[in-house]
């Protein structure tokens, strides 16, 4: 990693520094992106999860929720033979689960919650995040001063506590049944998260509010809204972009904690779902055949690592390049 | 100062009550609950149910409840009893005769306190916080001292890993590699007395931690070093030796420090999906095995100490934090 190396990405980015006459503050960021190898491997998983999470149907070699009946139990492909006596069969890479499962095709499924949970909820967060701590910001006295006790108190709240309790709670009711918990599911991470967003977005307009730029278009009569979505809204994106990219892996993980607690997503019965399982679901499955077929646990485990990894990358690369002041803080 | 602390422990007040709140609601809430009203969906008769609702106080209003979990109220013997406040957690809806605070709290009998539930999270949330200290800090350290030698590869390596890579997936990893391909130790322990078997769940959840420590005494290192009471010090020809360990890793460890409250907090909060994946007799499993039973008043009281312990942590960073840096004056 530390070895320089002339990689394609970069050379692309030269070029296309080239081309352009005048470089904006943000092709400049991106091309700080692209030099960053970390980053760049981080998008490249990313992109490689989202097309396999997209595209499952076609990747996946088996029905996820076929049993293989006689087929169960079996361990990888390259095992001769494994404790329960059992031998690999090339069809099931990975092997087969209890009832005869195909390993693989579960994880190639599995994508498609983790991705999704990384995606709602985030968009959710930010929007809400944002217009709270706008208005706060931007309002200032007795306004800020409420929103931001508010948000004291739901930072004061654990928040992996707060998923379980939602999730324990209203699990058996219609809210979370729709889409086979998801849907809960995502109200439970939004709720507690904007909260961050929130202070951060803030902070941001707090300082913007006394730039002259502000105070310009606020004595030539431009109305509060327009100054937040044309003024403060763009100045403070590159704080939204890095935030959104640190919440992602955590949105992630805390799926997984919920699914192996067996308070996420509910493994689909019927092929029609789109959700078949998440990899939470499989850890808890996989977890009683620790032994006999390690690999349920471990595919699922180096895809959340993978996942969580890239997005970590992206986000470290997204902040160097947006704000070099911070480069190697924190 | 003292002013300022006992403003700070007055704003713990609301946060209780409102997480407080906000879990009693969603408890009562759930269906199939203890609380749920429809008979239909319950297997006791009438009688049964009265009797129950009248024991558990859950005949009263519902704001009643409430205090009487808060802060207390009369029994039915007409005896005050203590609610949250009093330490009083209420009865284990699943295990019959106990209080919650005896399953979390009470060791079993004859044994001293570490032996509880609570002390073991709490035991094993040291050894971890421990373990991050001891490596972490003299890596970031060196690593800051020695950048781009095989230190700060290292240091990089276990910073990276540690923070990016979820620490059940380690526990997970670390579990088949050990107790499943090399057998070195037993799945799931059947004895917690052996020193042996707690080292990986220990490493596996101060991991994070670990990372964290490495990474911000690393920064922190490369801040001071660039300081320039650090000048000073060498120019009126200190020996390198006490340059390093007086005037820069005492400086540097200001914010490493801040950190180590909430850590712990998080540590022994946080701990309960390793202590479920290794069997560890503590708190968090206690936690997951009500989730498991839907043992409402358990999963009730874990959570509000959880809360509890992750408000003082988080309050106990500013006090830490004006103490060991005069240069902060607290103004709020």
């Amino acid at each position: 990693m530390a070895v320089e190396t002339a990689t394609t990405p970069g050379g692309q980015i030269a070029d296309l520094g080239k081309q352009a006459k005048s470089r904006s503050l943000m092709s400049e960021s991106m091309q700080r992106l692209f030099r960053n190898k970390a980053a760049v491997m981080g998008m490249f998983i990313i992109a490689v999860f989202t097309f396999v999470a997209i595209f499952a149907p076609f990747i996946s070699p088996h029905d996820p929720l076929q049993f293989n009946s006689g087929k169960d139990f079996l361990p990888p492909a390259w095992v001769e033979k494994a404790q329960n006596g059992k031998s690999g069969d090339p069809n099931f890479l990975l092997g087969t689960d209890t009832l005869g499962r195909d390993v693989l095709s579960r994880v190639i499924y599995g994508a498609r919650v983790s991705m999704v949970v990384g995606l709602i909820p985030t968009t959710i967060i930010l929007i809400v995040g944002t217009l709270i701590g706008m208005i706060a910001g931007y309002a200032g006295g007795r306004t800020d001063n409420y929103l931001m006790r508010l948000t004291d108190v739901i930072y004061a709240f654990p928040d992996l506590l707060f998923f379980i309790i939602v999730m324990i709670a209203l699990r058996d009711t219609v809210l979370g049944n729709a889409l086979n918990g998801l849907f809960l599911l995502f109200i439970a991470l939004a709720i507690v998260n904007w909260v961050g967003v929130a202070r951060l977005v803030r902070g941001q307009t707090l300082s913007l509010k006394q730039k002259e730029f502000i105070e310009a278009s606020r004595s030539i009569g431009v109305k509060a809204s327009r100054i937040m979505s044309r003024h403060l809204l763009p100045n403070t994106l590159s704080v939204l972009i890095v935030s959104a990219a640190f919440t992602i892996p955590n949105l992630i993980i805390a799926e997984a904690i919920l699914g192996y607690l067996g308070l996420g997503l509910r493994p689909a019965t019927d092929s029609s779902s789109f959700f078949v399982t998440s990899w939470g679901s499989l850890l808890l499955e996989g977890q009683s055949a620790i032994n006999a077929q390690p690999w349920m646990l471990l595919a699922p485990s180096i895809c959340i690592a993978l996942v969580v990894m890239a997005f970590t990358f992206l986000g470290d690369g997204l902040r160097d390049a947006l704000d070099p002041r911070m480069r190697g803080t924190q | 100062m003292t002013t300022y602390i006992i403003r700070r422990l007055f704003w713990l007040i609301p946060v209780i009550i409102v997480v407080g709140g906000i879990t009693f609601i969603l408890m009562h809430a759930a269906p199939g609950g203890p609380w749920d009203r429809d008979l239909s969906t319950r297997q006791v008769d009438a009688n049964t149910q009265k009797r129950l609702n009248e024991q558990f106080g859950l005949d009263k209003p519902l704001w009643r409840q409430f205090t009487t979990y808060m802060v207390g109220d009369v029994n039915s013997k007409g005896e005050w009893q203590w609610g949250l406040i009093g330490g009083n957690l209420g009865p284990s809806y699943r295990v019959r005769g106990m209080d919650v605070q005896n399953i979390l709290f009470q060791p079993p009998e004859d044994m001293p306190f570490w032996k509880s539930r609570f002390g073991y999270s709490l035991r094993l949330g040291f050894l971890a916080l421990s373990l991050a200290i001891v490596i972490g800090i003299p890596l970031g350290a060196i690593s800051a001292l020695k950048q781009n030698s095989l230190v700060d590869y290292v240091s990089l390596f276990v910073a990276t890993g540690g923070i990016s890579v979820p620490n059940f997936v380690i526990a997970i990893f670390l579990i088949i590699i050990f107790a499943s391909w090399l057998h070195f130790i037993p799945v799931v322990p059947k004895t917690w007395e052996d020193p042996r078997v707690w080292v990986l769940p220990a490493a596996v959840l101060g991991f994070g931690t670990l990372a964290y420590t490495t990474r911000l005494t690393r920064s922190s290192m490369l801040e001071v070093m660039r300081q320039d009471y650090v000048r000073t010090a060498r120019a009126k020809g200190l020996t390198e030796r006490s340059v390093v360990t007086i005037h820069m890793i005492k400086n540097a460890l200001i914010p490493v420090v801040t950190i180590l409250g909430p850590a712990l907090a998080g540590l022994v909060t946080g701990s309960f999906i390793i202590e479920t994946m290794f069997g560890f007799p503590g708190m968090g499993r206690a936690y997951v095995q009500a989730i498991g039973q839907r043992d409402y008043s358990m999963i009730m009281g874990t959570t509000l100490i959880y809360a509890i312990l992750v408000a003082l942590a988080n309050l106990s960073v500013d006090f830490v934090y004006v103490l060991l840096d005069p240069r902060i004056r607290l103004n709020e």
